[in-house]
């Protein structure tokens, strides 16, 4: 398994679109990618929890990758979270 | 009869059926099923009918109304694959062996109150676009398709409020006016009425249950009323108001390619505010001498990163071929206050209205204004383009904005790319750079008073905020005083000065602003021939107003 933890800086948190990106960035991969935040967590590949998750900016979450192709995919969606959140 | 007041966005009449928007369907009923296999099965269906339609109204969004309004669409399809959503559905039907309408309600219903009950705005206007999927698909799965303003004649829209996805929707051919109970003068609904020329009222406080489809009303954009079942006597009267109407539009047409000048031979050149690409053709139906505003916030707003000096390149290009050698004034970025951008990361302020904004932006972030620069300059080698920087209110601004420049030429030149360096000018748009004009008339080529915002300053006035309605008053004297001084330093120093806030399509002062001796009136393209008829019937060597 791994896991790194990420400040969200986009202003109004992660809202619809890129939650819409980040669930199809984390269906390319088999492992199961879950984000953490506050004692709640949700599936990646799911938009509506990742949004009910309602993360805010200046708000940390943790996320972690586990599975087959959990290097690969730990890499994709730490570089989707810089560059879009 | 029944009649309502309400804040007029475009002077027109109209009288002609009315169509309710929004008004509650019948309820779902919920019915027994066998075969749930089957009413999965309709469900699945229904989803990708839904997502053809979304798919078709993000096409037709993207290309009316940009970008930032048609990625609701996207999300809205993307909502539609979601498993917990499709799950729950599939769940009921197969445990409760309910039809696949009602599976699909509660479901919405469900998903909607949780992000109903969430503690942060942004998420919980999400709850509307859940209930939207979810209306979406019941309307498929019930055989009714898109809504109901498809095939009847035009109409006059009564809502209570109209969002962009909703107006998006509409077949403009068949739209009257617009009514609806909110909104403010610069939502959406209030621009799109000015662009098509139809009259709107807004802020109108009528019950909607009183208001059915098929009820005939007026609509008065003259009075700022609306009048539902008018009698027969009225309708005359309207008919005839209306017949008038088209009879002036006419004449109007005959003043296409006639001058601006009065009586006495004073000019005024009658340019148009447009923002975007798209509204050219409308500048050049009506007959404009040039581009007076172009807002290149356009191309930034609805996208999640900066447009490349490539793209901005070729949209200014095209502007400027599409003008033909007619002045084409771009304004730079004017982003932040009322239009926010997420890529720019500008965080909340507690008065965006005088916050970080505009040049301030391109100044402090001289990369995002650099590649604008090279863009514009880049253009200018293909027609007559001049720029425009607004938000000045010092001297040293327009300095470090040369030397930006400067760099700019700089670079091209080791480059070697081709590019020439058009006429600058500035908005001014804030008393300070009205006290201190006659400096920065020395320092430019030209300037255009911006008034919206002009006037927001100087009044200490939120346009906004609907309390301050009576205080509001745009022929306030230290308005008009302060255009005279504006107008007075640009012709001390050689330069012109223009008006583009709303101001300058104000008929009512269209006199008065000859008599100043502005050069130039920057308008929506809707009014530029009600001006030019203004001007050509004034002499201003007769008594003064």
């Amino acid at each position: 398994m791994k896991k790194f933890s990420y400040t969200v800086k986009d202003e109004v948190g992660i809202h619809a679109r890129p939650a819409g990106l980040l669930v199809k960035e984390a269906k390319k991969y088999s492992s199961k990618v879950t984000i953490h935040k506050e004692g709640k967590s949700a599936d990646a590949g799911k938009l509506m929890a990742v949004m009910a998750l309602g993360v805010k900016c200046g708000q940390t979450v943790d996320v972690e990758i586990e599975g087959e192709d959990e290097d690969a995919a730990f890499d994709a969606l730490k570089e989707f979270f810089e560059s879009n959140l | 009869m029944l009649q309502f007041s309400g804040k007029s966005v475009y002077k027109g009449i109209v009288l002609g059926p009315v169509t309710v928007f929004g008004k509650q369907d019948d309820p779902i009923r919920r019915r027994k099923i066998t075969d749930a296999g089957a009413e999965i099965e309709r469900v699945q269906a229904a989803n990708e009918r839904a997502k053809e339609q979304l798919q078709k109204l993000y096409d037709k969004a993207l290309k009316e109304v940009g970008e930032s309004h048609a990625a609701i669409f996207e999300v809205h399809q993307m909502m539609l694959d979601d498993d917990d959503y499709l799950d729950s559905i599939h769940n009921m039907i197969q445990t409760e062996l309910v039809n696949a309408e009602y599976a699909v309600a509660v479901t919405g219903d469900n998903f909607s109150k949780m992000f109903a009950e969430m503690d942060d705005d942004y998420f919980k206007a999400r709850s509307a676009d859940v209930k939207d999927i979810s209306n979406r698909l019941v309307r498929i799965l019930e055989g009714k398709e898109e809504s109901s303003l498809s095939s009847e004649e035009p109409s006059i829209i009564v809502a209570d409020d109209l969002s962009p996805s909703e107006t998006v929707q509409m077949d403009k051919e068949k739209i009257l006016a617009f009514v609806t109970v909110h909104g403010s003068t610069n939502s959406h609904t209030a621009i799109l009425a000015r662009m098509m020329n139809i009259p709107a009222l807004i802020g109108v406080p009528l019950n909607l249950e009183e208001i059915h489809d098929g009820m005939t009303a007026v609509v008065d954009g003259f009075e700022g009323q609306v009048i539902f079942d008018p009698d027969e006597a009225l309708c005359d009267k309207v008919r005839g108001r209306m017949e008038e109407e088209r009879e002036k539009l006419k004449l109007l047409e005959n003043l296409k390619g006639k001058e601006n000048v009065t009586l006495d031979g004073k000019k005024i050149n009658i340019y148009a505010n447009i923002g975007s690409v798209g509204d050219i053709g409308y500048v050049l139906e009506n007959d404009a001498g040039g581009i007076g505003l172009f807002r290149s916030e356009f191309l930034y707003l609805g996208r999640d990163n900066f447009p490349t000096e490539e793209e901005q390149f070729l949209a200014y290009k095209q502007v400027a071929q599409m003008m033909a050698g007619k002045k084409v004034i771009i304004r730079t970025l004017d982003i932040g206050a009322d239009k926010q951008v997420d890529y720019f990361h500008l965080g909340a302020e507690d008065n965006p209205a005088m916050g970080y904004r505009a040049i301030r932006i391109c100044l402090k972030q001289p990369d995002i204004f650099k590649t604008q620069l090279r863009a514009l300059l880049r253009a200018a080698s293909y027609g007559n383009i001049a720029i425009m920087y607004p938000m000045i209110t010092s001297t040293w601004e327009v300095e470090r904005i040369y030397e930006i420049v400067k760099e700019v030429q700089q670079e091209l030149d080791n480059l070697q790319v081709p590019y020439k360096l058009p006429e600058q000018g500035i908005m001014i748009e804030t008393p300070a750079a009205v006290m201190v004009s006659d400096e920065l008339a020395q320092m430019v080529d030209f300037f255009s008073i911006g008034t919206n915002d002009l006037t927001q300053y100087t009044l200490a006035i939120d346009r906004q905020n609907e309390k301050l309605d009576d205080f509001y008053n745009p022929h306030h004297k230290a308005i008009l005083r302060m255009i005279q001084m504006v107008v007075d330093s640009a012709h001390k120093y050689g330069k012109w000065a223009g008006i583009c806030g709303e101001l300058g399509a104000d008929p009512e002062l269209t006199e008065e602003f000859v008599r100043m001796g502005v050069d130039e009136l920057s308008v929506a393209p809707s009014m530029i021939l009600k001006l030019r008829k203004i001007i050509r019937e004034l002499d201003t060597s007769k008594n003064e107003i």
